[in-house]
């Protein structure tokens, strides 16, 4: 029987949630959390289970990175599967980074699975199979079932289909393949060209990806005489949460008045950012939104000025359209008070 | 977000510990941070020596808004 490794995170190996995302590297002989119904579902046995915490993973990458391919090398494996990592950022980019190390690595198959919004797939799908997976954990059998579906053609050695019909996201990679039809690339070119002449819908055998770049803005000619705005996605809000930002996949912002304060004091700001544990933050607001550090550049005339107001969202699970919308309505109140240059915390 | 704020004209420092999720979204400058929860001080530390670090990588954030990049760029801390 094949034999197969899985690594999931410190929450699905039922560690521990925020508190415990520290969670350093660990193996385990048989079958922990999701490793179960990967085990029942994929026609080999999983013999191993990897645990490791996000914020290990995210803080200590070539650490963990290289203790787990430590974990790996006296162990037989012919697939390696990681996640499914839902909308979960963190656990996503982990479930990237160390599949694309175990594939250089060993050189075996390995895929995972997370929803289209985790910013790991724009990181990781040129490298390894990442299928497109549900928002929450309530598909966990739906995505560990497809990821054994394509496992199982890959350990039978069965022909695998385009990105499209397997259903990973499009690695960027070109096969060569024989179609169906009789038609030549010529004339199918020249029945698109004559489809698009015809102002009729036509789908291009070469989709070109498009990235969004933003040109770098000019840079502040005298810091000594440029407003400066502090802007967070780490949740500081007012202890009683005044704008109900949600905790999670956010779509409200706030903005609070820091004229007269000199830093932001534990008890009376907190953060309601759900991804984290919450308790330095809560204990030393400054840590995410450096009122205190800005105030004294203020005085020393590093800057001309802090501007009254800091901005805040919650940056987990909150979609890149949200998050862009909310970025263009903060972006209107920072051009009409003059603000020169903008300070962008994120956690 | 921090691309529109760049898209409006106005320069923006990135100050994050997940630099490559920055670095893929699009930030042009991105300042690194030390931890997710935490990110400018670790409360196992005492107080001064988070304030040390936290006025150092602020000051470097700062000054990247002054700096003229032609690409993007991860500035360097020293503490």
């Amino acid at each position: 029987m094949k034999k197969a490794i899985h690594y999931i995170n410190q929450f699905f190996a039922g560690i521990g949630g925020e508190d415990t995302a520290d969670y350093e590297p660990e193996i385990r002989e048989g079958l922990i959390g999701p490793a179960l119904a990967l085990n029942s579902m994929l026609d080999a046995e999983v013999t191993h289970t990897i645990i490791c915490g996000d914020n290990f993973m995210g803080s200590n990458k070539d650490e963990a990175v290289k203790r787990i391919l430590g974990f790996l090398e006296d162990k037989e494996f012919d697939i390696f599967v990681a996640g499914p990592a839902f909308q979960a950022g963190r656990y996503g980019v982990a479930c990237g980074t160390i599949c694309k190390a175990v594939k250089e690595k060993f050189n075996v198959p390995v895929i995972t699975s997370m929803n289209e919004e985790n910013p790991g797939v724009e990181m990781f799908k040129k490298d390894i199979y990442i299928f497109e997976g549900g928002k929450s954990a309530a598909k966990l059998r739906e995505d560990v079932k497809v990821m054994s579906n394509f496992g199982n053609k890959i350990l039978k050695g069965e022909k695998l289909g385009s990105a499209d019909e397997e259903g990973y996201f499009p690695r960027g990679i070109r096969h060569q393949v024989w179609l169906d039809t009789e038609k030549t690339a010529a004339e199918r070119g020249v029945e698109m060209l004559v489809k698009k002449l015809n102002n009729e819908s036509f789908k291009t055998e070469l989709p070109i990806p498009k990235l969004d770049r933003v040109p770098i803005a000019a840079p502040i000619k005298d810091l000594s005489k440029a407003n400066i705005a502090l802007v967070t996605t780490g949740g500081i809000v007012p202890i009683d949460n005044p704008d109900r930002i949600q905790s999670a996949s956010a779509t409200r912002w706030g903005k609070y008045d820091i004229s007269n304060i000199e830093r932001l004091e534990g008890g009376v700001y907190k953060t309601i950012h759900a991804g984290f544990d919450p308790a330095a933050a809560d204990a030393d607001p400054n840590v995410i939104v450096p009122v205190d550090s800005m105030k004294e550049y203020l005085k020393e005339g590093k800057i001309g000025k802090f501007h009254k107001y800091f901005y805040s969202t919650v940056g987990t699970g909150t979609t890149q359209a949200e998050a862009a919308r909310m970025g263009k309505e903060i972006v209107e109140e920072l051009l009409k008070d003059k603000v020169d240059g903008v300070i962008m915390t994120s956690t | 977000m921090v691309k529109e704020i760049e898209r409006a004209g106005i320069p923006v420092v990135h100050m994050c510990n997940l630099i490559p999720v920055s670095t893929t979204v699009g930030a042009n400058k991105i300042v690194p941070t030390i931890s997710i929860p935490y990110p400018l001080g670790d409360p196992a530390t005492p107080k001064e020596v988070q304030w040390k670090l936290r006025h150092h990588r602020v000051g470097v954030a700062l000054d990247a808004l002054t700096q003229d990049v032609e690409e993007q760029t991860v500035f360097k801390v020293k503490i």
